[in-house]
């Protein structure tokens, strides 16, 4: 299970808009308690004192980056969406299709506290004139679909969804899909074709999906974090959503912070967006015993690998992007010095590889062959000339030769382990055949 | 128009096209795969990449696919810049990471366009050292073979069987690079047009079986420009011969008819040529019936011997034969004595659908014209099965709705996922009314089924609503009557609505009514409006115009002894007419002389019998149901490889026969002395003349090569028969020669082209090179010459009156089921019926009954009947159908008169049913309706 590391008493309403009502027993936050708790307060302030216009200057003013990993403004994503009165209204989608390598954070929100993200998708709906929404929920969150099935069946019978919302005249409703199990889903295209029921391919842009997305209609796909983050701006405006990260960034807001990897205790915090590496590492406690951190990635298997010295950057879009790297989903892998980064990068390569959809040829064809050098060099069989053909292989599936975000994503990685640990991968190919790893993983079925 | 700079030259194209478009229309290689001409772009395989850079300052630049990269105004671009270059190459390297290599063993080698574009990027090295990806293949039925290890992953097949022709059975499997193309489990695929797959998939995945079956490489082919002769949509092939075989059917692109795609019966419909019982040399029959085989100048001999013996000769002329044969035939005979060698009724139709091609007011479009209309109205036809081409012009014309509402979002037509995204599932209007199911009821906004006297009533009530002044309907229905408004409605709405009918039903009255339709539309000032009328056989169109009499004519004067000697030109009169009455014809006549190429039961009448050439072993002129006058070219000369072949033109045995008769010497003739005859005497076929004298063309004073320059073998291809090597055949008849001397180029423009080849282009991909830019027309024209009026060609707006003749509306019969005709793609063509590949793909006839009938009756599907129909019975599976309206039933065309010979023909037949195992139940006939 997902777990939030700081206590009840830590989380406060006003510093901790995502996570303030969690229960350190960790059950799910029920209707009639988000109620008590300002439940749905943005809504009826939505209803009262927004239009769809203003809503989006609202949330485009506060500056909310897209917590999927991309960094997208939110606001004005939903600002190139096609609406007005002669256009049919469409869908607001949720991705919630979480399957990045390392990434628990969605997760989190949906199995605890379901209804933060049911408002922020009515809220989302109304901003983009939407007639539906769509919870694409990665199949095997099956606790995250029990609590949202419930909180969806609670917010109904309580007037929040369904035709004529709280007295409004406006009609919404959301629907839960369960996804089939594929990466490529989180790819918004991908996931609008999945969720037509046709083959997970991206789509090609343009059109883009607020212009011609599910079945055609206006479609806005955000991430769950992302849209949990919405009702705290309708709350209190975007203002006070800037003012939440401080001088840290100048992004906005706050931002579910994570790590995994050997430090003592893994997990998640609700953190001002900007708080450095080190920092949640220290909040994680550190390595385990005896170990040092040798690399980290940010956010994410398809983010770059980075060293011990980038701890100290602070965690936004903007300065990881610096580093030729991205910040990703803001989840942290540490990798211990004991840790072969071969097999590290080999197995994230696999993942990429297997979920690769196939259409294009660089990550189609590209990726399987680099999950073979990557086997090869890992049991000392590599040859001279493998690594350089890696690097024009990281190349080659950079962006803009690919048909998506895919297999750049995991050409990050690739690049960026060789670019810093060059000396393990020609280990691989001066070594003497099977010498064993350090700390082996299994290989996968690529 | 867009100025482009590529690698230093300026260019101009057309602003709406893409960088690949253009610069292959401009005659510069980019390599590609998913990209087709007739399918767009998608920007899957990342072959086309090229260097884009920001303006003439930028020497930096990025790459971009060039199938996805709109052309700007002022761009700047390199094909040969070395990043662009190396990536090409690499892209190449990946799809050959599990490709097998196996182009030795892979039939596909030689026309491959994976083979072409390898070499076109240079890589000629692999790094990859592990182990292939291999898939298991499937069975997919008698046309295609399916080798799935050779797949590069371009998507071609799904995106034309699927999104093209509408196909179902064809997916994409897994993900990966293990996406896998084939259907859920092994078997026939559904698709009347899967045939193309062959020419689509760029590489050995899926290939001709019927090739397989007797296979030769593409260069060891001998081409020519030839015409489908297995329906009436004229699309031009190019069969290609080894060893006196046609081998295989390659499509032969014309930018007006059939672009890049052909239909399976005329793609794999070829094997009657191949029959080994052809009739090779001429035979006598005698009294006892015994047969003799005779020389060439015996036969014409002992024929005009019996002819001159006779005391009135008559001739029987063949739709399926040229105008050159039949007009030589009616040279022969003398006007007053031809017939068409079709039954009256069909005839009075096809005379009747020229006078509406003529007059009514409408252009006939043609294939490329009909996918431009935005409004369809199909009145009896099923076109996938009567005219298969026909119906997938019309499923582009609806889906090119897409493409209107893409360029109205600023995307454009050749960017087809994202067309396919904003179209969803709309669609130009297409009304198909016809008694049973069709396959285009799926992209269709109306599918009514009614009988075939309801039909015309709907057309001329869609007329009436069109034009007040044209005839009303009484008594139609509330549903019906708010179909024909919204059908009059939508024909108004359009820029280029289209009506079509045609023959399949047998009915005057749908013809007339779809007459009325096209003089509404002309009065309503629709002068981009056109109307497509069916024809059953590949020259019903020239007989028709060529005129003469019907072969109910015909009969009669020989059953009445009004003549007494008759030649038959290619027409097994048995398919036409009941057995009884043509027997009772050739019973008194004296002097039988047939001319055909295969041993139909006419042949075998024949006291004299002279073996005609298929359309591979001779040459002519088809009209075509657009009116086009096609010339074929003959593939081989039958008697090189095979001496003692007798095998002629039949137009060459006639004239032969003819100036024997007339105790001539037999003076040579060439084809063009014909077509200029028949341009001379038939005042419609008079731009026939612009064509002749043909056999005189040629480029840089060389014939046209019919082999490819690379063919093999013929010093040794004859060495059984004997070691001196003959002189090649001399094609005096056309600019070819049986040879791969002579000019096989594309840089000179020529209309006719026996096969596509450019260097480094030996796929079908090769037309690239022939045409004004890709996807477009051929550089010199397309082939043909319209009879008809064209769209634009001035036309005077609904000519003729209407016609008043309302057929009263259909009442079922109590006991008796009004019979009709259900065309059959697989089967309903006599000679590709002859053809094994198709016999696998026939269904077996079953009589088609309404489900409400069967109910009724309690029939069950399968159950056996036995159908009572003009002093015949026939006993017959039933296949209930979810269409048919009360009081119909259907036989499959063509295979029913396989199996008993011709049935009366005639606009009403009524038949009886009775059960098989009619113990059970008294007298199904009791049951009313």
């Amino acid at each position: 299970m997902s777990r939030i590391l700081q206590s009840a008493s830590e989380r406060r309403a006003e510093t901790h808009p995502l996570t303030w009502r969690l229960h350190d027993d960790q059950s799910p936050v029920q209707l009639e308690e988000y109620r008590r708790t300002q439940g749905y307060d943005a809504v009826t302030k939505m209803l009262e004192q927004y239009t769809y216009e203003t809503l989006t200057e609202e949330v485009k003013s506060a500056n909310l980056r897209g917590r999927g990993g991309a960094g997208f403004s939110a606001g004005f994503k939903w600002s190139l969406t096609m609406k007005g009165e002669d256009v049919p209204r469409g869908y607001i989608v949720c991705n919630a299709d979480e399957m990045e390598p390392g990434t628990f954070k969605d997760r989190l929100l949906m199995e605890q506290q379901p209804h933060l993200l049911i408002e922020g998708m009515i809220i989302a709906g109304f901003a983009n004139r939407s007639k539906q929404g769509y919870i694409f929920l990665r199949g095997e969150y099956h606790r995250a679909a029990a609590a949202i099935q419930r909180a969806l069946a609670d917010a109904r019978a309580d007037g929040w969804l369904g035709a004529d919302v709280r007295g409004s005249g406006w009609d919404f409703d959301i629907a839960l899909h369960t996804g089939a199990g594929r990466y490529i889903c989180g790819e918004e295209t991908a996931l609008i074709n999945s969720l037509e029921g046709k083959r997970a391919n991206p789509r090609a842009k343009p059109p883009f999906p607020g212009q011609s997305g599910a079945w055609g209609l206006p479609t806005v796909v955000n991430n769950v974090e992302t849209l949990c983050n919405v009702p705290g701006i309708v709350n209190h405006g975007a203002d006070w959503f800037q003012a939440l990260s401080g001088d840290l960034s100048s992004d906005g807001g706050t931002k579910l912070y994570g790590v995994s990897g050997k430090v003592r205790n893994p997990g998640l915090w609700e953190l001002p967006m900007g708080t450095t590496g080190n920092r949640i590492i220290e909040l994680a406690g550190g390595m385990r015993d005896g170990l040092s951190l040798k690399s980290w990635l940010p956010g994410g298997g398809s983010t770059g690998f980075l060293l011990p010295e980038h701890l100290e950057l602070a965690l936004d879009f903007d300065t990881i992007g610096k580093t030729g790297s991205r910040m990703g989903t803001g989840l942290l892998t540490v990798v211990a010095d004991n840790q072969s980064m071969v097999s590290l990068t080999r197995n994230l390569e696999e993942f990429f590889a297997r979920e690769s959809c196939g259409w294009c040829t660089p990550c189609r064809d590209g990726l399987p062959w680099s999950v073979k050098l990557l086997r090869a060099l890992e049991a000392g069989e590599g040859e001279s000339g493998d690594i350089e053909l890696l690097e024009q292989m990281a190349r080659d599936l950079g962006p803009g030769k690919t048909f998506c975000a895919h297999a750049p994503g995991a050409a990050m990685p690739l690049a960026s382990a060789i670019h810093y640990f060059r000396d393990e991968f020609e280990r691989g190919i001066t070594q003497s055949k099977g010498e064993a790893h350090a700390d082996p993983i299994p290989v996968g079925s690529v | 128009m867009a100025t482009i700079h590529v690698d230093g030259n300026d260019y101009e194209v057309e602003d709406s096209d893409n960088l690949l478009h253009a610069c292959l229309s401009l005659g510069l290689d980019i390599p590609y795969f998913c990209w087709h001409p007739a399918m767009g772009s998608v920007g899957a395989c990342r072959q086309c990449a090229v260097k884009q850079y920001k303006d003439a300052d930028d020497d930096r630049g990025m790459l971009v696919m060039s199938c996805m990269a709109p052309v700007k105004d002022d761009a700047y671009i390199s094909i040969d810049d070395e990043e662009a270059k190396t990536f090409r190459q690499t892209v190449i390297e990946w799809l050959m990471v599990n490709h097998p290599h196996d182009c030795p063993v892979c039939e596909e080698g030689g026309h491959c366009h994976l083979q072409d574009m390898t070499v076109m990027t240079g890589h000629d090295r692999r790094r990859y050292r592990f182990r292939k990806r291999t898939h298991r293949n499937q069975n997919l039925g008698p046309f295609i073979a399916h080798e799935m290890n050779r797949c590069i992953t371009c998507y071609r097949c799904t995106r034309f069987y699927q999104d093209y022709a509408g196909g179902e059975d064809l997916g994409a499997f897994g993900a990966h690079d293990n996406v896998y193309f084939g259907r859920v489990t092994d078997g026939t695929l559904e698709s009347e047009f899967s045939g193309n797959l062959t020419e689509v998939c760029p590489t050995g995945v899926f290939t001709d079986q019927t090739h397989s079956d007797h296979y030769t490489r593409k260069w060891d082919l001998q081409f020519a420009p030839s015409v489908c002769h297995q329906c009436a949509s004229g699309c031009n092939i190019s069969p290609g011969e080894r060893y006196g075989d046609i081998r295989r059917i390659e499509n032969r692109y014309n930018g007006d008819v059939n672009g890049y795609f052909l239909c399976d019966r005329g793609r794999f419909g070829y094997g009657y040529v191949n029959r080994k019982d052809r009739p090779t040399r001429p035979e006598s029959r005698d009294e006892m019936g015994i047969i003799s085989p005779l020389e060439v100048d015996e036969a014409l001999d002992r024929a005009a011997d019996t002819l001159r013996a006779a005391r009135r000769v008559i001739g029987i002329g063949s739709p399926r034969a040229s105008l050159e044969s039949n007009h030589r035939l009616r040279q022969m005979v003398g006007d007053a004595n031809f017939s068409t060698g079709i039954e009256a009724g069909e005839l009075a139709r096809i005379q009747r659908m020229e006078a509406l091609n003529r007059e009514a007011g409408l252009a006939t479009p043609s294939l490329r014209e009909i996918e431009q209309c935005d409004a369809i109205l199909v009145l009896g036809e099923d076109l996938i099965q009567s005219a298969a081409r026909v119906a997938l012009s019309v499923r582009q014309a609806v889906r090119s709705k897409g493409a209107e509402l893409g360029e109205a979002r600023g995307i454009p037509e050749w960017n087809a996922e994202a067309v396919k995204t904003i179209a969803q599932d709309a669609g130009h209007p297409l009304f198909v009314v016809t008694p049973d199911v069709t396959k285009l009821d799926g992209i269709a906004t109306y599918a009514g089924r009614l009988a075939p006297d309801d039909i015309a009533r709907l057309g001329f009530a869609v007329a009436h609503a069109l034009d007040s002044t044209a005839p009303a309907v009484d008594g139609l229905d509330a549903a019906t009557s708010q179909w024909v408004e919204r059908i009059a409605d939508a024909l108004l709405a359009a820029k280029k609505p289209l009506v079509i009918a045609g023959e399949s039903l047998g009915s005057m009255a749908i013809l007339e009514a779809a007459g009325n339709i096209a003089r509404a539309l002309g009065r309503r000032q629709r002068p981009d409006a056109g109307l497509t009328l069916v024809r059953r056989e590949a020259n019903s169109v020239g007989l028709g115009l060529l005129g003469g009499e019907s072969l109910d004519w015909a009969l009669a004067q020989l059953a009445t002894g009004d003549a007494d000697g008759v030649v038959i030109l290619e027409n097994d009169l048995y398919t036409r007419l009941p057995a009884s009455r043509v027997d009772d014809a050739l019973d008194r006549a004296t002097a039988v002389v047939v001319v055909d190429h295969q041993r139909t039961p006419t042949w075998e009448r024949a006291g004299v019998a002279l073996p005609a050439g298929t359309f591979a072993e001779s040459d002519g002129t088809l009209v075509s149901l657009e009116g086009r006058a096609q010339r074929f070219y003959q593939v081989f000369d039958p008697s090189y490889l095979r001496p003692d072949t007798r095998i002629r033109e039949s137009w060459r045995w006639l004239h032969a026969l003819h100036a024997t008769l007339d105790r001539q010497p037999v003076e040579t003739i060439l084809l063009d002395d014909l077509t200029q005859a028949v341009a001379e005497e038939v005042p419609i076929f008079a731009p026939l003349h612009q064509n002749t004298p043909e056999a005189m063309f040629r480029i840089h004073g060389l014939k046209l090569a019919r082999e490819p320059h690379r063919y093999s073998g013929r010093t040794a291809m004859r060495a059984d028969l004997n070691v001196n090597e003959p002189r090649a055949p001399v094609d005096l008849d056309t600019p070819f020669a049986f040879s791969m001397e002579g000019y096989a180029g594309y840089q000179e423009p020529r209309r006719e082209v026996a096969f596509a080849w450019a260097p480094g282009w030996n796929s079908p991909q090769a037309w690239n090179k022939f045409q004004d830019e890709v996807g477009g027309h051929l550089r010199a024209g397309d082939p043909g010459k319209r009879l008809f009026l064209a769209p634009n060609a001035g036309i005077t707006a609904g000519g003729g009156d209407y016609c008043t003749e309302i057929p009263a509306a259909f009442t079922p019969r109590h006991g008796e089921w009004q019979v009709i005709d259900l065309p059959q793609l697989f089967g309903g063509d006599e000679m590709s019926r002859r053809a094994e590949p198709i016999r696998e793909r026939m269904a077996t006839p079953q009589v088609a009954l309404s489900e409400a009938d069967a109910a009724r009756l309690g029939i069950v599907a399968g159950e056996t009947v036995s159908v009572a129909l003009d002093g015949a019975s026939l006993t017959l599976p039933v296949r209930l159908s979810a269409g048919l309206p009360q009081g119909v039933i259907g036989l499959p065309s063509g295979t029913i008169q396989e199996i008993t010979g011709a049935l009366t023909p005639g606009v009403t037949r009524w038949g009886r049913l009775t059960p098989e195992a009619s113990g059970r139940r008294a007298s199904v006939e009791e049951g009313r309706p």
